[in-house]
C-alpha cells in the first residue's frame, strides 16, 4: 500500500515537469483528429503543429533552470536536456513553416495531415531521447523517434527514391538499432539494472567483469553514432537525405542529431564515467577502457570522410548530407575533450548549426521549387536570376565552412578552444585541414550562382515574399550571432549541468 | 582628440566603406540600358566619395600623429584609441572570463599602412571607371574589402585583427571570380584556399595565446609576465612557442607571399581585374608582412631570434626566385607582362621580409618604408600594364613596341614606376632597399650580398620589359581604334581618368625620392621600439 502511494505521488509529481511532452501529444492527437474534420482546410494538421509547438516551447521555457528526475528514474528533466529540446522543437516549428512552401509535397494534391502529425510524433520522441537515463527508455525513445523518420522519409512514396530512402532507412535502422538493443541487454545482465546510474554504480564497485561492460558499451554506440550518423554508421545518410523530401532532410539533420547527441553524451557520461572528479567538470573514463580515443577516432572519421567524399557531389542534398556527417565531427571534437567546457561547445555549435544548416535546406528548397532540380550544376547564373537568395545561401556556405562575422565561425571557435583547452592539438589540427577541404565544395555552390553564367536560362525566379521571410530571418541570424554571440554563449553555459 | 557623431577617426575611417555599401546595395541598380548606365555611374561616384573621405581622415591623423610615442608593446602610447567591450562572458567552465574587445588604435608600424591602404583604395576606385558587369555587387565587395583591410591595419585585439583578416576573403574571392579573366574560377579558389589554410593556424595560435594570457588583447600577448604558467606557451624557447610562431609564420608567409608559399600570387594577379591587382599588390601582400612585425614578432620575441637566419634565407630565396621568375616571362611561351610584374611582387617583398629578419633599425625601417613603397610602385604598374590591357586586350609582351612615340604621356608616367621599381636613386624604392641592405649586411653579411642579385635581375627584366613595350616598332595591330563606335585609337593617349590615377602615386614616390624624411620619421620611433623590445623581452626571459 505504501509502495504504491510513493508511485502516485511520484507519478502524479512527475506530471508538472512532463507538461512540455504532454503537449506534443495533444498536438499530436489533434492534429490527427482536426485534419478528419476540417477536410478542406489544407494545412490544418500544420497550423495545428505550430499552435502546439509554441504552447510547447513556453511549457519548456517554464522548465528552463529546473532539474527533477521524474517516473522513478525513467527520465529527468534538467538543463542539459531542456537546451537540446529547445534546439529539437526549433528546428520542428521551422520545418512546419518551411513544408508549407514546399511544392513537391503538395504535387497531386497529396494528403499531408499525417506529414504534420508524425513530425509531431517525432518531436515527442526526440524530447525523450534528451532526458532518458534509463535503457528501457532510450530504446523506445529511439524507437519512436525512427519509425516517424521511417514515413517521413518516404512521405513523397511514388517519387522512387523517396521509397528507396525510406527502405533503405528502415533496414540500416533496424540493424543498427538491434545491435544497440543487444548491448543493452547484455549491460544490464552485467550489472542487474536498467537505471544508467545505478549501472554506474555496478560498474564503480568492482564486481563487474570489465570485458562485457565495454563491448556492450561499443555496441550501444553503434545505435547512437547511426543516429548522428558519425562514420562508420553513416551509409544511410546520403541515400535518405538524398531521396527523402527535401524539409524532412533537414529535420533530420538537425533535429535527430540534436537528440542523439543529447542521448549519447548523457549515457556516457552517466554510465561510464567516474561522475563526481572536479564537481563533474571534467570525466574520468572508468578503468579499462579510454572513450576519448573511440570518441576522437569517429570525429576524424566522420569528419574527414565527409568532408572529402563531399568534394565530388553533384547533388546539393547529397552534398549538404555529406557536410552533415562532417559537422558531426566537428561536434564529436568537442565530446571528445570529455569536459564541461567541451559539452558547452558542442551546445553552442548546435545552435548555429541549426539556424546555417536550416537556412542552406531551406534556400535549397525554395531553388528547387523554382528549378525542379537538385543539381548544383543547374545553380549556374542563380547569381542573377535569384539575387535575394543567391546572397543568403553565400551567406550559409560561408558559415558552413566557418569564416568570421558568420555564426559558424563562433561555433568552431568554441569547438577549437575546447579542443586546444583539453591539449590535444592534433585533433585540432585535423579540424583546420578539414575546414580548408569543406571551404572547396562550399564555395562549389557559391562559385556556380556568381561566377557561372548560365547559358540556357537567364529568366528572373519570382519567389513569393511570404516564403523568403523565414530564409531572411536565418540570414540574418547567422550574421548577428557571428558578431554578437553573447545570448548564446550564456544561454549554453547556463545549460551544460546535467542532473545527475 | 576629434570625434565625429561620437565615434573616433579609426572607426570612421574603417566603416565608412561598409556604411557605402549599405547605400550601394539600397540603391536599384535599373532595368534599362540608360538606368542601368546611370546607376553605374552613381555607384562609382558613391564609392570615390567614400574612398575621398577616408583619404582625407587618413591624412588628417597622419597630421595629428604623434611621431614620438612608440606604441608597439606599449598599450599607452598608441594613439587615435578607442576601445568598447564587445563580447564579455564571465566564468564559463574552464574557460574563466571571456572578454573580446573592439580595440584600434594606431602607431609607427600601422600608420603608413592606414595612409597606403587609403591611398590605394582611392586610386583603385578610379581605375574602376571602365567596370561595367554588375556594377552594384563589384562596388559593394569593392567597399567591403576596403573595410577588411583596412580593420586589419588598426586592430589591437587579436580576436578583432583575425574577423577583419578574414572579412576580406569572401569579397577578394568574388572579385577575382566574378570579374576576372578567362581562368578566373580557377585563380579564385586557389587564392581562398592558400588564405584560408594559413589563417586557420593563425585561428589555432591565437586560441593558445587566448588561454595563455586570459584575454585577447595584444598587448598581454606580447607580455610574457603575464603567461599562464601551466599553458602550453609559457615558457621561452620552448618546442610549443616554436610551433606556434611557424603556424603564425607560414599564415603571414602566404600572404605576403613568400617562396614556397607564393604560387597563388601570379594566377591571382593575372586573372584579377586591373583595380583588383592594384588592391592586391598595394595592400594586401602587405597585410602578411605587417602581421609578422604586429603580432609574430613581439610576441614570439625567442622564436624570432632562433628562426632569425632562416627567415632571412626564405626572405633572400624569394628575391632571387621571384626575379628568375620575372625574368623567365621572356623564355615562356606567353610573355605574360602581368606575370611579369606579378613575379616582381614576390621579389620586392622579399626584401620586407628580409629587412625585418635582420633585427637593426635600419632594416626595419626599411622594411616598413618597403612595404608603403611597394605599395605605390605596384599599384603604378598594374595600372600601367591595365591601360595597355583595356587598349588591345592582350598582355603579351610580344604584342607590343614603340608606344613611346605614340603615348608620351603614358611612357613618361611608366618611367617613373619602372625605374622606382629598380631603385633608382631620387624616386622612393631606392631609398627603402638601400635601407634594408644597410640593416641585413649588419647581421647577415652573406644573404645580403646574395641578395644585392636580386636587384641587378630586377634591374635586367624590366629594362627588358620596357625595351619590348615602349621602344622599336609599333606593330600593325595597334594601328586600328579599339573602340570602333566611338573610333578611339589604341594609340591614344591616357585619358583623364587614367592620369588622375597614375599621377599621384608618380607624384608620391618622386617626393618620397627625394625627401624620405616625412615617412621615415612616421614609423623610426616605433621600429626601434620594436627591435629593443623584441632583443630585450630575449635575454631577460631567462636565457
Amino acid at each position: 500500500m505504501n509502495n504504491y502511494q510513493v508511485f502516485i505521488d511520484n507519478f502524479v509529481g512527475s506530471l508538472g515537469f512532463f507538461k512540455p511532452e504532454i503537449a506534443i501529444i495533444a498536438t499530436f492527437i489533434s492534429a490527427i483528429l482536426l485534419d478528419l474534420m476540417f477536410k478542406n482546410i489544407k494545412n490544418i494538421a500544420g497550423y495545428v503543429s505550430i499552435v502546439g509547438f509554441i504552447i510547447t516551447g513556453v511549457f519548456l521555457a517554464q522548465l528552463s533552470g529546473q532539474s527533477a528526475s521524474l517516473f522513478n528514474g525513467l527520465i529527468v528533466v534538467d538543463p542539459f536536456s531542456t537546451f537540446f529540446k529547445f534546439i529539437v522543437l526549433i528546428t520542428s516549428l521551422l520545418t512546419v513553416i518551411m513544408s508549407f512552401s514546399y511544392k513537391e509535397l503538395y504535387e497531386d494534391n497529396r494528403k499531408v495531415g499525417e506529414y504534420y502529425s508524425i513530425i509531431a510524433g517525432m518531436t515527442f520522441g526526440m524530447f525523450l531521447l534528451c532526458s532518458a537515463t534509463n535503457l528501457i527508455s532510450i530504446y523506445l525513445a529511439i524507437e519512436t523517434m525512427s519509425l516517424s523518420s521511417y514515413v517521413l522519409a518516404g512521405y513523397t512514396k511514388e517519387i522512387k527514391n523517396a521509397s528507396e530512402a525510406s527502405l533503405k532507412y528502415v533496414i540500416y535502422g533496424a540493424f543498427s538499432s538491434g545491435i544497440m538493443i543487444y548491448g543493452m541487454s547484455i549491460l544490464f545482465g552485467a550489472t542487474g539494472s536498467m537505471d544508467v546510474n545505478t549501472i554506474n554504480k555496478a560498474i564503480l564497485s568492482g564486481n563487474v567483469n570489465l570485458i562485457p561492460i565495454i563491448i556492450s558499451g561499443l555496441m550501444i554506440l553503434v545505435g547512437f553514432g547511426y543516429k548522428i550518423s558519425a562514420v562508420p554508421f553513416h551509409y544511410w545518410t546520403p541515400d535518405v537525405y538524398e531521396g527523402s523530401p527535401i524539409t524532412i532532410t533537414a529535420f533530420l539533420s538537425v533535429a535527430s542529431k540534436a537528440a542523439g547527441f543529447a542521448v549519447f553524451i548523457r549515457f556516457f557520461k552517466d554510465a561510464y564515467m567516474y561522475s563526481s572528479i572536479d564537481g563533474g567538470n571534467i570525466w574520468q573514463s572508468l578503468p579499462g577502457f579510454d572513450w576519448k580515443i573511440v570518441v576522437a577516432i569517429l570525429s576524424v572519421a566522420s569528419m574527414t570522410l565527409g568532408n572529402f567524399v563531399a568534394l565530388w557531389q553533384d547533388n546539393i542534398k547529397r552534398m549538404l548530407a555529406y557536410s552533415s556527417i562532417a559537422h558531426a565531427g566537428y561536434l564529436l571534437m568537442g565530446v571528445t575533450v570529455m569536459t564541461n567546457a567541451g559539452i558547452g561547445s558542442v551546445m553552442i555549435y548546435f545552435v548555429m548549426y541549426l539556424i546555417m544548416n536550416l537556412g542552406a535546406f531551406y534556400v535549397a528548397q525554395l531553388i528547387e521549387n523554382e528549378i525542379h532540380s537538385d543539381n548544383i550544376n543547374d545553380y549556374n547564373g542563380l547569381g542573377s536570376r535569384a539575387p535575394g537568395l543567391s546572397v543568403l545561401m553565400a551567406i550559409f556556405m560561408i558559415s558552413l565552412i566557418g569564416i568570421p562575422a558568420t555564426a559558424g565561425f563562433i561555433g568552431k571557435l568554441y569547438i577549437f578552444t575546447a579542443v586546444i583547452e583539453a591539449g590535444a592539438i592534433w585533433l585540432a589540427v585535423v579540424g583546420i585541414l578539414n575546414s580548408v577541404v569543406s571551404a572547396f565544395f562550399y564555395l562549389k555552390v557559391v562559385r556556380n550562382m556568381f561566377i557561372r553564367e548560365n547559358e540556357t536560362n537567364k529568366s528572373k525566379l519570382q519567389f513569393h515574399p511570404a516564403t523568403q521571410v523565414i530564409a531572411y530571418a536565418l540570414g540574418a541570424l547567422t550574421i548577428i550571432f557571428g558578431l554578437y554571440f553573447t545570448p548564446v554563449l550564456a544561454w549554453a553555459q547556463n545549460s551544460i549541468q546535467m542532473f545527475f | 582628440m576629434f570625434q565625429f557623431l561620437g565615434l573616433g577617426p579609426l572607426t570612421w575611417i574603417t566603416f565608412l566603406p561598409i556604411l557605402g555599401m549599405i547605400i550601394v546595395l539600397c540603391i536599384p541598380s535599373g532595368n534599362d540600358d540608360l538606368g542601368k548606365e546611370k546607376s553605374q555611374n552613381l555607384f562609382r561616384w558613391i564609392t570615390l566619395g567614400i574612398t575621398f573621405v577616408q583619404l582625407v581622415i587618413a591624412v588628417i591623423i597622419m597630421f595629428n600623429f604623434n611621431i614620438h610615442l612608440v606604441g608597439v608593446n606599449d598599450e599607452s602610447s598608441m594613439q587615435f584609441v578607442e576601445k568598447a567591450q564587445w563580447i564579455y562572458l564571465s566564468g564559463l567552465p574552464l574557460i574563466g572570463d571571456v572578454r573580446i574587445e573592439y580595440f584600434v588604435g594606431i602607431d609607427g608600424l600601422s600608420a603608413p599602412m592606414v595612409l597606403l591602404t587609403a591611398i590605394i583604395t582611392f586610386i583603385a576606385t578610379l581605375s574602376s571607371w571602365n567596370i561595367k558587369k554588375s556594377a552594384k555587387g563589384y562596388f559593394a565587395m569593392y567597399l567591403l574589402l576596403d573595410t577588411g583591410m583596412m580593420g586589419v591595419f588598426v586592430a589591437l585585439d587579436f580576436f578583432l585583427f583575425y574577423v577583419f583578416w578574414e572579412l576580406m576573403l569572401l569579397p577578394m574571392y568574388f572579385l577575382i571570380g566574378v570579374w576576372g579573366g578567362p581562368n578566373k574560377e580557377y585563380a579564385a579558389i586557389k587564392f581562398f584556399l592558400y588564405t584560408l589554410f594559413g589563417s586557420l593556424f593563425m585561428l589555432l595560435v591565437m586560441i593558445a595565446l587566448f588561454f595563455a594570457v586570459g584575454s585577447f588583447n595584444m598587448f598581454d600577448m606580447m607580455n610574457l609576465a603575464k603567461y599562464n604558467p601551466n599553458s602550453i606557451l609559457a615558457g621561452i624557447s620552448t618546442t610549443w612557442r616554436y610551433i606556434a610562431f611557424g603556424a603564425l609564420f607560414i599564415a603571414f608567409a602566404i600572404k605576403v607571399p613568400t617562396i614556397p608559399f607564393h604560387t597563388w600570387l601570379p594566377d591571382a594577379h593575372v586573372e584579377a581585374p586591373t583595380p583588383i591587382s592594384v588592391i592586391l599588390a598595394g595592400v594586401l601582400l602587405k597585410m602578411g608582412t605587417y602581421g609578422m612585425i604586429r603580432i609574430a614578432w613581439p610576441m614570439f620575441p625567442d622564436a624570432v631570434y632562433h628562426f632569425q637566419t632562416w627567415i632571412a634565407i626564405i626572405g633572400v630565396v624569394s628575391i632571387v626566385y621571384g626575379a628568375l621568375c620575372a625574368l623567365g616571362q621572356f623564355r615562356v611561351g606567353k610573355r605574360d607582362f602581368k606575370k611579369l610584374i606579378a613575379y616582381s611582387s614576390v621579389s620586392h617583398m622579399g626584401y620586407v621580409v628580409l629587412g625585418i629578419s635582420s633585427m637593426t633599425s635600419e632594416g626595419m625601417v626599411g622594411a616598413i618604408f618597403q612595404m608603403f613603397n611597394h605599395g605605390t610602385i605596384t599599384a603604378m604598374l598594374f595600372i600601367i600594364v591595365g591601360v595597355i590591357y583595356e587598349r588591345a586586350h592582350t598582355r603579351s609582351l610580344d604584342d607590343f613596341g614603340g608606344l613611346a612615340t605614340k603615348m608620351p604621356v603614358y611612357t613618361g608616367l611608366m618611367m617613373v614606376a619602372f625605374f622606382a621599381a629598380i631603385g633608382l636613386p631620387t624616386l622612393s624604392g631606392f631609398i627603402s632597399e638601400v635601407l634594408v641592405f644597410l640593416g641585413a649586411f649588419q647581421t647577415f653579411p652573406v644573404i645580403a650580398i646574395i641578395a644585392a642579385s636580386g636587384i641587378i635581375l630586377g634591374a635586367s627584366y624590366m629594362l627588358w620589359a620596357l625595351q619590348k613595350v615602349f621602344f622599336g616598332k609599333l606593330p600593325e595591330k595597334w594601328q586600328g581604334p579599339w573602340d570602333p563606335t566611338h573610333l578611339k585609337y589604341k594609340t591614344d593617349d591616357l585619358n583623364f581618368v587614367e592620369i588622375a590615377s597614375l599621377a599621384p602615386l608618380a607624384a608620391i614616390i618622386i617626393f618620397l625620392g627625394l625627401n624620405p624624411n616625412p615617412m621615415i620619421n612616421l614609423m623610426t620611433a616605433s621600429a626601434n621600439h620594436l627591435i629593443e623590445f623584441v632583443k630585450l623581452s630575449y635575454p631577460l626571459a631567462g636565457m
